[in-house]
């Protein structure tokens, strides 16, 4: 009962975002890709820190290197979904090849490495200006025809961008419901032991960088085309963190956790606009009482209710979890 | 027939210590055999090199005739050695039921055909049985975590268990377990042992369970071995009991 409750919900959620755009203006509709574009950037990283327990400060450098790609790429005539596909892959690959650290160094100093690596893309993007243009970055990035139609009005591209949205979440869902999942989480918890009941951990761990990366580098083909301009700044560390701050916010190895995550950091700023100058500010303020308040993340408040529940119905139930 | 586990001149030095010292002996399908010793005699450090975990300094590890050298743990364990750890080792944010899972799943298929294949690779029966075995039953769907110590000795347990191993290693299974639960522990690997005939080979502390558990005991000091028998012979060994009170 409660499975089918929750798939009622998506399926309204989805119906819901399916006819939205036609009663918004068009900057609501960019915001709301902007949304989807960095949820599907924050459900990459979830798998690899969330679920796999992964450390990795450099999702903005494969949205970069997936953006380059994808744009460079459509701009040399080459057709956008072989664009989109050669971004995922290559980023598929280069997480492979970051992972590698992963099997030596965990936890900060992991988050050290990642970041190196953050801020070498970004050298890579900003110098090699026979390639990316430097500092000027690429203009004019194509949006997508999709059978013929143009995306250039914002509501076509939307349907795109929602298509990827959609395919991309079920994907991940279907990854995480399937052993791996389970493989994942043993990794996060317990490396050794998993190691110990035949789990190759070697694999997983890369495997969890690669497809986060390639989740990364999608996302950032879509947000070149939804801007239609980058430039290295677009792919700076901040950003890897503005990603990283998505998954903890929603709740890191929540399936959902990205999307509120995502919802939060790219509409609070718009909600907090009246506050003009102090926008940035309340949104600092916000972030330090939920992370003290709830360090779980907002998925893990609903937890929290779950279990307070079940307290009330067995007082005596799981002080363990009540320690957490 | 091959002896289940075949242990030739294993050596393990850390710098000038001879932490396991040319030790040689087999284990017998179907046999309990306990390995004892004073602490830092150097049991765990053998089954340490046993299990791939660390690389021997000298000699030779066959698990069913086959040299398994430089094997990593993970694939020691497909090979059908499970085993337990000196601290307990469980996956306390996932039930009961998805620990006994995992425990059995990378057995099941190659690793894309469960990318593809059911969510529980099938094993969701097999692991209630296996849950039931080890009256944990009420905890099915309770997380690992929120267990008490001795119920997480049991999961654990019965995650070495999972696979079907031919052989299993456990390390000091009895350690911080009640008494009640002892009894319980004791009589439900002997139950293994006779209904399906698996192979143990148990570290342990506890004289009383190792004497009333073990078919056959081996006593390690100095990292080597020192008495070998049955239980009753090696409590009476003078060299053993010299090692253990004689310090």
């Amino acid at each position: 009962m409660n499975a089918r409750a929750n798939f009622l919900a998506i399926l309204a959620a989805v119906a819901v975002l399916a006819v939205l755009p036609s009663s918004l203006s068009t900057y609501s509709v960019y915001v709301l890709c902007s949304w989807m574009v960095f949820s599907i950037a924050a459900m990459g990283l979830n798998l690899t820190l969330g679920f796999a327990g992964q450390v990795s400060l450099a999702q903005a450098a494969f949205m970069g290197i997936g953006a380059y790609t994808t744009a460079l790429m459509t701009m040399a005539g080459i057709p956008w979904p072989l664009a989109m596909i050669a971004a995922a892959v290559e980023c598929f690959l280069i997480g492979l090849v970051l992972g590698y650290p992963a099997l030596r160094v965990q936890h900060h100093f992991l988050a050290f490495v990642t970041l190196a690596f953050n801020a070498l893309v970004f050298l890579v993007l900003r110098n090699e200006e026979w390639l990316t243009g430097g500092t000027y970055g690429v203009v004019g990035i194509p949006r997508p025809s999709v059978l013929g139609f143009s995306t250039n009005q914002q509501t076509g591209f939307y349907y795109v961008v929602f298509g990827f949205f959609l395919v991309l979440s079920a994907v991940l869902y279907g990854i995480l419901r399937s052993p791996w999942g389970r493989a994942f989480q043993a990794l996060r918890e317990n490396p050794i032991r998993a190691n110990s009941l035949g789990v190759d951990i070697r694999r997983m761990t890369l495997l969890a960088f690669a497809i986060g990366s390639a989740y990364g580098g999608i996302a950032g083909g879509l947000l070149g085309q939804l801007v239609q301009f980058i430039d290295p700044n677009s792919f700076t560390l901040t950003i890897s963190l503005k990603v990283l701050l998505m998954v903890i916010v929603g709740g890191a190895g929540y399936f959902f956790g990205p999307y509120l995550g995502a919802l939060l950091v790219i509409l609070m700023p718009e909600f907090l606009r009246f506050t003009e100058g102090y926008y940035l500010m309340l949104y600092a303020l916000l972030v330090i009482v939920l992370m003290i308040s709830c360090p779980k993340g907002l998925l893990g408040i609903v937890d929290r209710i779950k279990l307070s529940i079940k307290l009330r119905q067995n007082p005596s139930a799981t002080a363990w979890e009540q320690g957490k | 027939m091959n002896p289940v586990l075949s242990v030739k001149g294993v050596s393990k030095h850390f710098g000038g210590l001879k932490a396991v010292d040319d030790v040689t002996f087999e284990v017998r399908r179907g046999e309990i055999l306990g390995l004892i010793g004073p602490n830092g005699s150097g049991k765990s450090t053998l089954f340490n090199c046993i299990l791939g975990q660390l690389p021997a300094s000298g000699g030779k590890v066959e698990v069913d005739g086959r040299d398994v050298a430089g094997l990593r743990p993970c694939d020691l364990n497909l090979l059908g050695v499970g085993r337990t750890f000196q601290m307990l080792q469980v996956f306390p944010e996932m039930t009961v039921l998805e620990n006994i899972i995992l425990a059995g799943q990378e057995h099941k298929g190659t690793m894309f055909s469960r990318l593809f294949g059911k969510p529980d690779a099938g094993l969701t029966d097999e692991a209630k049985r296996m849950i039931e075995f080890f009256r944990l039953t009420h905890q099915t769907n309770e997380k690992a975590g929120s267990l008490s110590y001795g119920q997480q000795k049991l999961l654990d347990a019965a995650m070495a268990f999972m696979a079907g191993p031919k052989l299993v290693l456990l390390d000091e299974p009895a350690g911080g377990v009640n008494l009640t639960m002892l009894a319980h522990l004791k009589e439900r690997l002997k139950a293994f042992n006779e209904e399906r005939g698996a192979t143990f080979v148990v570290i342990e502390h506890n004289m009383e369970f190792v004497m009333s558990l073990c078919t056959r005991i081996i006593v390690l000091a100095n990292g080597r071995i020192i008495a070998e028998g049955e239980p009753e012979a090696v409590r009476n060994d003078p060299q053993v009991i010299e090692a253990y009170l004689g310090g």
